[in-house]
């Protein structure tokens, strides 16, 4: 699956985690964009992506994720898609 | 079996349009915590959690949680807990309170336990909840660390003053060192953090303090999923922080369980519920039950846990659309039944809608509808109930019935913070109430029926013995409450000791059997006058004349002590509007008001206690 199916597929749960309903999410959206994006928020959305897609994340692709991009092909990897 | 605890899935799915729900309640101008209620009555995740816990937030900061129970609360712990609030302003909102939570920053816990000016010490919360990680708590390293962590456990209770404070039980880490040696030499980490649940455990019971018991909600989570080493390298999250909202639910039903919020009665369904099959249909042989098959099994299993509920004092009563010599056969003439007649106070086989019926068992037991749990195989019955009184709890439950037992289990709706003999007999009062009940009915003047019950009352002053029912009284009753002035065990104790204050404990029997205490007194000397701090009963003995027993027994031991009158105080508390008239009916005259209270007097030269149909015992 491409990035931006991933990304489109994202949406909702992006606009759940941080309670925005205009939030589209795009492969260049990074948490300098998104008001409610924090350490915490941050955490929430590991756990949301998580249990959607039913992978988990390294400590490393935890911390070290720097866009939208980066995190779909991640996503993208565990998922063999 | 698809059945994951940390999914909450005793609980229906939230709705979808969560947040435009949240929204919409954030907008309301007044009280809203039935709104937020309800929305918390969902297995929200830990986002759905964040949002719902955003609205109760600003609902507490704006005052506008009624119904729900305020109850302040400060979290202390060496590892971080943030994403745990919101799941646990939701779980209290779901056991019926409006958390206001503090927590103090990260690696705070010593200067809030030992500096005199911290908030959690100057400015004591409801409760204080003392979270445990074996790594925060310093229980891996080298020497005796088993003894530090309990010497800092009694420093923290030294401490803290004026609040209750929840203790917890630390889960045990999931890597073993040796293996099977792991619990057997005493230096592991797994050994020490065994031995030191253990002392815990002693510890809350000897001092009357709550058990948050991490260790086994772990346990039933699996201690590999529980901890989680990403989270705790990264962030120092002390579990899985998808695990949160399980934990905040557990939270909140220990709080609920404080504040008087637990529920009482446990109502059944019949048929698919307490036994496989319609009985209507099927008949007496056609039901499954007990052995031969599985679902029979099931079934038996669902009214064992029943019946151990009754022995702890959760009430029995039965729901079901049934012809009532129907429903009732099972109960009197299958042999595999364990549920009998006499263990239901209230049957109500009838073809009514489910809710009326409901309602109709909480009247006749004298509780709120917020005091009923109701079981029910039928997905649309319970849907239809959770519309119609949102207030009743409706466990979702498995499509395999084997599972019943867990998802009735699993709600925490009958949590409990302390149990005494009282609690044991409760089941048994409740029958016997909902029995005198239908005597009155039969007795049309109310002289003799109050004199059929051949009453005898007991007044005793405040004593060891009765302190811990007098202190959950006094931290549980709402509705006949003039004051709902809380206090803890301790307080209670000293005012054993206080000659300035005289307290009854009052107890009630009849023929139907011991109701137990069912009613305290806390009264103050104020120069020649007795103020009436707290007079609180139970509502199981509503008009039988007990109020004015007691006042008679309030006003004999204020002259005794040369006392020449008698005020008493009404202070609103939003559930206590039973008794707004409580002084008015007993001869008090209205002596003016003080803030949002009412206040009343009574002039002892001139009281005179009426005929009464008790006989009265001291101790």
């Amino acid at each position: 699956m491409s990035v931006t199916a991933i990304c489109s597929e994202l949406t909702p749960l992006f606009q759940d985690v941080f309670d925005e309903d205009d939030l589209v999410v795009t492969p260049e959206l990074t948490a300098a964009d998104v008001d409610e994006w924090d350490s915490l928020s941050h955490i929430r959305l590991v756990v949301a992506i998580e249990g959607h897609y039913g992978i988990s994340f390294s400590s490393a692709e935890m911390a070290g994720l720097r866009n939208v991009g980066e995190l779909a092909a991640v996503i993208a990897r565990k998922t063999n898609r | 079996m698809s059945w994951d605890l940390a999914a909450l899935p005793w609980l229906p799915a939230p709705p979808s349009d969560l947040r435009a729900r949240c929204k919409a309640l954030d907008a309301e101008g007044g009280a809203r915590g039935s709104g937020l209620a309800a929305l918390a009555a969902t297995s929200l995740d830990l986002s759905g959690c964040a949002r719902l816990g955003k609205s109760l937030g600003k609902a507490v900061e704006a005052d506008a949680t009624a119904p729900l129970k305020a109850c302040s609360l400060t979290v202390l712990s060496n590892a971080t807990l943030d994403l745990l609030l919101d799941p646990i302003r939701v779980g209290a909102a779901r056991h019926g309170l409006a958390v206001s939570l503090r927590k103090p920053a990260f690696g705070q816990v010593e200067q809030e336990l030992l500096d005199p000016s911290s908030a959690t010490r100057s400015d004591p919360p409801d409760a204080v909840l003392l979270l445990l990680d074996h790594r925060g708590w310093g229980l891996q390293g080298a020497g005796d660390l088993i003894g530090a962590g309990f010497q800092r456990l009694e420093q923290a209770r030294a401490a803290l003053t004026g609040t209750t404070l929840i203790l917890s039980t630390v889960a045990p880490p999931p890597e073993p060192l040796f293996g099977g040696l792991d619990v057997t030499v005493s230096e592991t980490v797994r050994a020490r953090v065994r031995a030191f649940n253990e002392g815990l455990r002693d510890r809350a019971a000897r001092w009357g303090a709550p058990l948050l018991d991490l260790e086994h909600l772990a346990a039933r989570v699996g201690l590999d999923r529980w901890h989680d080493p990403a989270h705790w390298t990264l962030h120092k999250l002390p579990f899985a922080p998808a695990l949160s909202p399980l934990l905040g639910d557990h939270v909140g039903r220990l709080l609920g369980a404080l504040r008087g919020t637990s529920r009482k009665v446990l109502v059944l369904d019949l048929d698919n519920t307490c036994w496989g099959g319609v009985i209507g249909d099927d008949g007496l042989e056609g039901i499954e039950l007990g052995p031969g098959s599985g679902r029979g099994e099931a079934h038996v299993a669902l009214q064992r846990y029943a019946l151990e509920l009754r022995g702890r004092g959760v009430v029995l009563a039965v729901c079901s659309k049934n012809d009532d010599a129907n429903g009732r056969l099972p109960f009197r003439e299958h042999p595999e039944m364990l549920l009998r007649e006499e263990h239901i106070a209230v049957f109500q086989a009838n073809w009514r809608d489910k809710a009326s019926n409901l309602a109709a068992i909480a009247r006749a037991l004298n509780v709120g509808v917020d005091a009923l749990v109701f079981v029910d195989d039928n997905p649309a019955e319970r849907a239809i109930v959770r519309e119609h009184l949102p207030q009743v709890a409706v466990p979702e439950l498995p499509e395999d019935p084997a599972l019943y037992v867990r998802a009735v289990a699993s709600g925490g709706w009958f949590e409990a913070v302390s149990f005494n003999e009282n609690d044991r007999q409760r089941a048994a009062q409740y029958q016997a109430n909902a029995q005198r009940a239908e005597l009155a009915e039969q007795v049309a003047d109310m002289d003799a029926f109050h004199a059929s019950l051949q009453m005898v009352i007991r007044f005793a002053p405040f004593d060891a013995i009765g302190r811990p029912r007098i202190a959950q009284l006094i931290g549980r009753s709402n509705q006949f409450n003039l004051t709902t002035r809380r206090y803890s065990a301790e307080q209670v104790a000293a005012m054993e000791a206080d000659p300035d204050v005289v307290t009854l404990q009052v107890r009630l029997a009849d023929r139907f059997g011991d109701n137990g205490m069912i009613s305290v007194v806390i009264g103050r000397r104020d120069g020649d006058v007795l103020e009436i701090d707290t007079w609180l009963m139970s509502c199981r003995v509503l008009g039988r004349r007990v109020e004015e027993q007691v006042l008679a027994e309030i006003a004999e031991q204020a002259r005794a002590r040369g006392m020449t009158a008698l005020r008493g105080r009404w202070i609103p508390s939003g559930r206590n509007g039973l008794v707004e008239e409580h002084y008015a009916k007993l001869g008090f005259v209205p002596a003016g008001t003080d803030g949002d209270a009412t206040l009343w007097a009574l002039d002892l030269a001139t009281y005179d206690p009426p005929d009464l149909p008790f006989t009265v015992e001291r101790s």
